[in-house]
Order: structure tokens, then C-alpha cells, then sequence
């Protein structure tokens, strides 16, 4: 099977399935490129893609997905160096240029790194270390059943003789590959389920740590753009005399999507860009702002035509049977990525050719926006990763990209073009502004007999193809988390109705999964209090059939110390929510004064993401996604004005600060079931268990965020 | 444009730049000293944090003008070999996720140890609160800085 034609696609299903004729596949494309090389003996021994062994015995493993703090560069290498019984400390890591061919899909997204990759690269280890034991075993003329290998080494195990993994590499590389080599019982496992030290720790403490922001190459101009704030807007005219004064600023032009400012270093561009003076076309986003955004999507949310997501039993005469009718509206607002690097990316563009350096989630993305934009083919275009300064979706887009290809095509130079942080913070894809109508049916005892929520939101999938969705289709990703509700209720009603406007909207993590789960497990919270009953014991009747909801339900509820007494002021909440095939559920415990004003004092919180595979990077992730969804369930939110972000910097939008951040307290739902992901799934919970816990404290019932002390005023 | 000369890490550099260049950018792309990071440009979030004279300072916000003369210290000054007891309690929490506010929360962290050698979750609370991490890694943070202090 020829290289092109070994999709991702094909990668993983032949991965995960097993299928020998197809493994050839994975496995073949390497090998044959070896051979056609000759490989003469300096040259490192390669299975493929992932792994290279060096004869100094090192072990080098390419790491294809982008590293932005979920640790894949430590955790990716600790599942292929378990199965080729590497030592942890002969293994360094290399970041994979973007190349389809090569490494399938890279893109970083959807808590899928570890799942993606799991089985792959298992294999990838355990062929490996099959023909170096096999060359072992050549070398002293014994059986491959006499040897062994471990911690980097091949032993012949009655001689006790030893070769380094880095000796036998150029034989080794002699054999073809097992596409079917057998993996290690579990139960062996030497780095997966132990918190191996991170790859890029050290390097991360002492500065050396190489982002977008700090590539420097030789001859680089810096630069900075503007683009009109106003979404749909753009440059008019712009009066430059003023920023061309500033030294250091060489030059100021018009580019597609606004004006570029280049110079010498960032502080001249940065200062030219505040000191040009632009008339721009606002368009007639203009005249938009949050509250007509609001009435535009409550009004179209009563009328419009809603998709259905979801239907089981018949919601319409249980309403009619019901004794009564409970109804409920959420809402959540706008918020932002906020990565702590601002957009930045370096770029090279000439003869033909482009050379990019850029912090992204989707290098592929890049490389086809780059070939496209510069109408040159693919393999001119070459694009390295480097570490991203925080991604949680921003990344995924490669809008910034284009600006600085734009500016080296036209200075003929190689630029560092950086976003101010006002910038980064006008032109966000923001994680969508969300109502969600939901009511039940509930009997005379109030036991809710029905469930019907409708989600009306923008839609991320249509504002980027439109054309998917003419016919009336469903967006099934603004629907997740709601769609999938897991409560055993017999009527079920779950609809969407789709309200875009030209505020761009992006995957935020845990995307949809974080408004429908605030609705979610606010409204279950809700059914419980009405029907008098305990909202843990409540939702664990509910999920009878649903084992792994209640693994981690129970875990949190038991370490929390749930049902025990909370002193005057305080209060406890739970919820718990599946996304991206990991389930996680937290406990919050809040303080409230009478002011209003309150603390989110502990957070426990107990995940489910099948077989841990890096223990200490689930936790981190738990924590992060912890502290990044208590952001937004208690500041961040951004407004709209003039069809502009009302907000411009720190200030205005306040991230989440060491002295509110809650103690944290993850525990890891054990399982042997397939490996998902951490980065997204702890996030959804966090803003139901709070504002339930703040229910629990005040009675005080809260359906819209972020919880302001305000709204909490006694 | 100015001649300036500013002691960094113990060793003496001249530049020559424009007379209200914060130090940021000073060190960043004249010194190549990439390690101190640019977060908001305004003093907010504790990215950019470095040491004048001992004293955690926001280099976005201080103009070489105003430090010429004055000794700084940057993460990369910190130590040499990753033996600073907060760079060791750093790694043994493993408290970095992307890791792009580290070195300023390192930075303050260290002025914090300088004057507090035993701080209270409180002390550390209010030395630290200006310095945001968008991963989140604050409970990290914490634990490392009472890791370190037991190391001085
Ligand atoms: S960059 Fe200096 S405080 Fe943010
Ligand atoms: S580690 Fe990513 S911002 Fe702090």
C-alpha cells in the first residue's frame, strides 16, 4: 500500500481493529523508505514515523500532536517507550513538522491525543522491540525466546549478556516490522498509570522553553496588525504620518484583513500601531450590540424553527397529563480563549516557497491555508510547531497565520508578526452565548414525568459552512451534552434553534459541553429540589443504567463528605457530565455573606477516562479545567457594543486569581476500559456544582453566568 | 534613540534603543533573553515579571530610561542550572502546564522567598495574586512555594 493512501482514518481503524492485511499499511511506508535509502550505518533505524532509535542509543520519539499543557509530549512517549521497554531517560522528544502523510491527522483538540493515539503507538513500541530482540538474539546466536529487553537494553537472560537498545539499532532495522507484534499485559506496564516527570518541565522552569513568541531567525523583522474591530468591518483609509515617525517602524501597509505595522522590534510596531490614525467602514454589524444580540435569540428561540435533537416518548401529552408544568430559562454568556501567549506567528515567504513557525493545534490547517493563500504547492510549504503558550480551542484557528504571511510576502523578509493583547482579546472565535428553555411535566407529588430542553445558540459548524446546513440538518455539536442526557426521564424533548450573527464563534474547551451542561445539571438540581428529594440520591436514581455517570458520582459525593453538615453560610452542590467519551463530577463548597459576596472554598472532583495512562496529567488537567471553568462561571464574560468586544485587556476581562482558586482535591475513577481524554471533560461540571452549591447555601437559585454577588444579595 | 547600559544577570550590556522601550522588550528582542514572556503589555498579568535591584518588577511597564544603571535579574539568571529550591520544587510539583506565565510566577515567587523564607498560604496569596495563569496551576504553585521555602 502506497504512503498517500494511508489515511488517518485508515490508521486508527486498522489501529484499533487489528486487521493484519491493513497494518502493513501503517507500518510499510517507513520501512520501504529505509530500504530505497540504503540505510547505511550511520543512519538511525525507523519503524516510522513515530520512533527513531540512534546508534548513541538514543531514543527519539516524534511527537505529532501540539503541546499546550496537557502534557502529550510527556504522556504520548510514555505509551510507546512502555511498550519498547525503553529507559525514561534516554528518550527525547521531537515535534512533528506538519506532514498528513507522515503522521495522519495532528490536530490537537477534542481531549483525543491520548485516544488517538493509544493503540498506534503501543504498536509502534512493541514492533520496535520485537527486531531488536530478534537482532539480539542473532548477535549471540541464541533463540529470541532466551531474551529480553528492558530499560533500554536487550538481555540474554542465561548469560546475563546485554546489548543497548542504541547497538543493536542498525541491525534491527534490517527486519521488516510485525504488523501485529503482541502488547503487554497491563499488568507490566512500567510507564503507563505512573506519573512520569514531564518531558518539558525543566525547560518550562528556567525560561528555555521555546514558544511561537520566542523565535528568532536570522534577518526577521517584527510586526503587529490592527483589524477593524467592528466584526464585518473594515479599513477605509488610515493616516500613517504619525507611526512612520516612530523609530524603528520600516514600514505600514494595508493588508486584507486590516493594517500591518513593521519594524525593528515589537515596541516601535507597537507603537505605531496605537499612533495610526484608520477610518474604517464599521458595516452594519454596528449597530449590534449584547442586548439585541439577547432579544434577536429570544425571539427567534420562541418562533423559529427549531431541529430536533432528540425525541422519546411524547413530551406534548405528558405536559397535559401533568399536574403541572415546570419551566426554566438558562443563560450563558460569551466568553473568551484568553491563552496567556497572545496570537502570534513567524513566517518566511519567497520564491516560491514558505517557511512557517507558529504555536497551533492544526499544522495541517496551516499548511493548506498557507499553499492556498500563496498559490503555491503543499510540500513548499513548511511549517514547525512550536509550544503553545495555551490553546483550549484559539488554536485551532490559523486566522493569525494569514497575517503573517501576508506581511513577509510583501516585505520579501521573514517577520515575527504578534497580536497586542487588545488585539487577541477583539478577535477571539468566542465560545457562543447560549438560552436554554427548559421545563417538565411533574405529577401531583412532583416527580418529573417529562424533558424538554431547547438550546438556541449560535452554531460554530454553520458559521464555517454555511452550506452544511441549508436543509434544516441539526448541528450535532451544539447539541452535545444535551442531546446525550443520561437521566432516565420518559418523555424526552431536546431541540435546537440556530442564532447566528457576525460575532465569530469557536470551540472552546469542552465546547457546547459547557453550556449544555450548566443547563443540564441545573435543572436536574432543580427537579430534585421540587420533588423534595436529595439532589445526589436524586440523580443516582436517575442513572441506574448508566454505570460510569455513577462512578463518578459516587466517588465525589463519598469524598466530598456528602450529607454531612456545612456550618451557617455555606453550602455544597454536585453535578456530574460525559464529554469527549470521559465522564467527570465534582462537589463544590461555597461560602456566601449576606453581602452577596462569596468563595468557592473546595472543589473535589472525580473523573472516569478509561485506562489512566499519565495519572498526574489527568489530575493537572482536572485542576486546569477546574480553574478555567470557574473563570467563566464567575467573571469573563464578554459583551458586545457597537458590534464590537466591549473588553480590551486584564482588567476588564478578569481571569480566575491564586487567592480564589478553590482547594482542589481529583480523584481517578480506576477503569480498564480504552484511554480518553482529561483536558475538557472536568470543565462542564464546575459551573452547575458551583451554582448549586450556592443553592444549597442561599436557596437562592442561579440560571444565568457568570454569578455575580449581586444576584446573591440576601 | 539612547545608549543604556544595564547589568543583567550579572554581566553588563549596553543598547541602544528608543528612550521609552520598556524592558521587556529590551531583553526580549535586543538581548535575545526570550524567557521573560509578554502577557498583556500592561502591567496586568505578571508574565513579563523580573527582578530591579531585588524587586519584582513588571518589565512591560518599566522604560530602559528608568532602569540604567540598575541590576536585573531574569529567569534565565535565576540560576544556571535549574538549581534554584523554587526551580527544583517546580519540577518535583510539576507545576507548569503550557508553561507560558512560568517564569514570572517563578520570578515573584523567588522576591516572595527572598523576604519570607517560612510564607503563609496567605502571604503567598498576596504576593502571587498578580501574576494569572490561564492553566490554572495556582495550587501547584502554592505547594511548590512551601516546598521550596523548606528547602532554604
Ligand atoms: S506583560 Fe507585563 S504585566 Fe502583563
Ligand atoms: S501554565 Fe499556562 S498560563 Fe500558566
Amino acid at each position: 500500500m502506497p504512503e498517500s493512501s494511508v489515511s488517518r482514518r485508515d490508521f486508527l481503524k486498522v489501529s484499533s481493529t487489528a486487521g493484519v492485511g491493513l497494518m502493513i499499511g501503517v507500518f510499510l511506508p517507513a520501512k520501504e523508505r529505509l530500504v530505497a535509502a540504503g540505510l547505511a550505518p550511520s543512519q538511525p533505524f525507523e519503524p516510522n514515523a513515530f520512533l527513531a532509535i540512534h546508534p548513541d542509543n538514543s531514543v527519539v520519539i516524534t511527537v505529532a500532536k501540539s503541546e499546550m499543557g496537557q502534557h502529550v509530549r510527556t504522556s504520548l512517549p510514555m505509551i510507546l517507550g512502555d511498550e519498547l521497554e525503553a529507559d525514561w531517560s534516554q528518550i527525547t522528544v521531537l515535534q512533528a513538522d506538519a506532514n498528513e502523510q507522515k503522521y495522519g491527522n495532528q490536530g490537537t483538540g477534542g481531549s483525543g491525543s491520548i485516544r488517538e493515539s493509544f493503540t498506534i503507538l503501543r504498536k509502534t513500541g512493541a514492533a520496535a522491540k520485537e527486531v531488536l530482540i530478534k537482532a539480539g538474539a542473532k548477535k549471540w546466536g541464541v533463540t529470541i525466546e532466551e531474551c529480553i529487553a528492558t530499560k533500554g537494553k536487550i538481555i540474554h537472560l542465561p548469560t546475563k549478556r546485554q546489548f543497548t537498545f542504541g547497538e543493536l539499532a542498525e541491525m534491527a532495522s534490517s527486519y521488516s516490522l510485525s504488523t501485529n507484534p503482541k502488547l503487554k499485559d497491563p499488568e507490566d506496564f512500567n510507564f503507563i498509570g505512573k506519573s512520569m516527570p514531564g518531558k518539558d518541565t525543566p525547560s518550562r522552569a528556567n525560561g528555555k522553553a521555546q514558544f511561537g513568541i520566542d523565535i528568532r531567525i536570522p534577518d526577521m523583522l517584527y510586526a503587529t496588525v490592527i483589524h477593524c474591530p467592528t466584526f464585518g468591518g473594515k479599513a477605509k483609509s488610515f493616516n500613517s504620518n504619525s507611526a512612520k515617525g516612530i523609530p524603528g517602524v520600516t514600514d505600514i501597509f494595508a493588508i486584507e484583513e486590516g493594517v500591518a505595522i513593521v519594524g525593528n522590534n515589537t515596541w516601535s510596531v507597537i507603537q505605531g500601531q496605537r499612533a495610526l490614525d484608520i477610518e474604517w467602514d464599521h458595516g452594519d454589524f454596528a449597530n449590534w450590540d449584547s442586548n439585541r444580540i439577547k432579544s434577536f435569540m429570544e425571539k427567534k428561540g420562541g418562533s423559529g424553527k427549531a431541529v430536533i435533537a432528540r425525541k422519546e416518548g411524547d413530551v406534548t401529552t405528558a405536559h397535559k397529563k401533568a399536574a403541572s408544568v415546570f419551566e426554566v430559562q438558562y443563560e450563558v454568556p460569551f466568553t473568551h480563549h484568553a491563552t496567556m501567549e497572545p496570537m502570534n506567528c513567524v513566517a518566511h515567504v519567497g520564491n516560491g516557497k514558505c517557511e512557517i513557525w507558529v504555536p497551533t493545534q492544526v499544522p495541517q490547517r496551516v499548511q493548506t491555508k498557507a499553499a492556498e493563500h500563496l498559490g503555491i504547492p503543499l510540500e513548499q510549504v513548511k511549517v514547525h510547531v512550536t509550544l503553545l503558550g495555551g490553546g483550549f480551542g484559539r488554536r485551532l484557528f490559523a486566522d493569525y497565520v494569514t497575517d503573517a504571511l501576508e506581511i513577509s510576502q510583501k516585505i520579501g523578509k521573514p517577520v515575527k508578526m504578534l497580536w497586542t493583547r487588545e488585539e487577541d482579546m477583539a478577535h477571539d472565535f468566542f465560545r457562543p452565548t447560549s438560552i436554554h428553555k427548559l421545563s417538565a411535566a411533574l405529577t401531583k407529588k412532583n416527580q418529573a414525568k417529562s424533558w424538554s430542553h431547547r438550546i438556541i445558540a449560535p452554531s460554530i459548524s454553520a458559521q464555517r459552512s454555511p452550506q452544511k446546513f441549508t436543509k434544516g440538518e441539526l448541528d450535532k455539536s451544539a447539541v452535545s451534552g444535551a442531546r446525550n442526557l443520561p437521566y432516565e426521564i420518559p418523555n424526552l424533548h431536546i431541540d435546537y434553534i440556530m442564532t447566528n450573527t457576525k460575532v465569530p464563534v469557536g470551540w472552546w474547551r469542552a465546547v457546547y459541553n459547557s453550556q449544555n451542561g450548566f443547563a443540564n445539571e441545573g435543572f436536574v438540581d432543580e427537579l430534585a429540589h421540587l420533588a423534595d428529594e436529595d439532589p445526589y440520591h436524586f440523580r443516582v436514581k436517575l442513572l441506574k443504567n448508566s454505570p460510569r455517570h455513577l462512578g463518578v458520582l459516587n466517588v465525589a459525593a463519598e469524598k466530598s463528605g456528602w450529607g454531612t453538615k456545612l456550618g451557617k453560610g455555606r453550602g455544597r452542590g454536585i453535578a456530574v457530565h460525559e464529554s469527549f467519551g470521559s465522564w467527570a463530577a465534582h462537589v463544590a463548597e461555597v461560602t456566601v455573606k449576606s453581602d452577596g459576596s462569596f468563595t468557592v472554598d473546595r472543589i473535589v472532583g472525580a473523573i472516569d477516562c478509561g485506562l489512566p495512562v499519565h495519572p498526574d496529567g489527568i489530575r493537572m488537567q482536572m485542576e486546569s479545567g477546574i480553574v478555567y471553568g470557574l473563570t467563566s462561571t464567575l467573571k469573563g464574560e464578554i459583551t458586545i457594543k457597537k458590534g464590537a468586544v466591549e473588553q480590551s485587556n486584564f482588567h476588564d476581562f478578569e481571569l480566575l486569581r491564586i487567592d480564589e482558586s478553590p482547594e482542589m482535591e481529583i480523584h481517578i475513577v480506576a477503569s480498564d476500559e480504552p484511554p480518553s481524554g482529561a483536558g475538557e471533560p472536568g470543565l462542564p461540571p464546575v459551573a452547575p456544582s458551583v451554582a448549586n452549591a450556592i443553592f444549597d447555601a442561599t436557596g437562592k437559585r442561579i440560571r444565568k453566568l457568570p454569578i455575580r454577588p449581586e444576584d446573591l444579595r440576601a | 534613540m539612547a545608549r543604556y547600559s544595564i547589568t543583567i544577570n550579572g554581566k553588563k550590556q549596553n543598547v541602544n534603543v528608543a528612550e521609552d522601550m520598556p524592558l521587556l522588550w529590551v531583553l526580549r528582542d535586543e538581548l535575545g533573553l526570550t524567557g521573560t514572556k509578554f502577557g498583556c503589555g500592561r502591567g496586568l498579568c505578571g508574565t513579563c515579571t523580573i527582578h530591579l535591584d531585588g524587586e519584582p518588577t513588571r518589565a512591560c511597564m518599566t522604560s530602559v530610561e528608568y532602569v540604567d544603571g540598575s541590576e536585573i535579574t531574569t529567569i534565565e539568571g535565576l540560576s544556571t542550572d535549574l538549581s534554584h529550591p523554587l526551580q527544583q520544587a517546580w519540577i518535583a510539583e510539576e507545576v507548569p502546564q503550557c508553561g507560558y506565565c512560568q517564569s514570572g510566577q517563578i520570578m515573584t515567587a523567588a522576591a516572595l522567598l527572598e523576604k519570607n523564607s517560612d510564607p503563609s498560604d496567605e502571604d503567598i496569596n498576596t504576593a502571587m495574586k498578580m501574576n494569572l495563569c490561564r492553566c490554572g496551576t495556582y495550587q501547584r504553585i502554592r505547594k511548590a512555594i512551601h516546598r521550596a521555602a523548606k528547602e532554604i
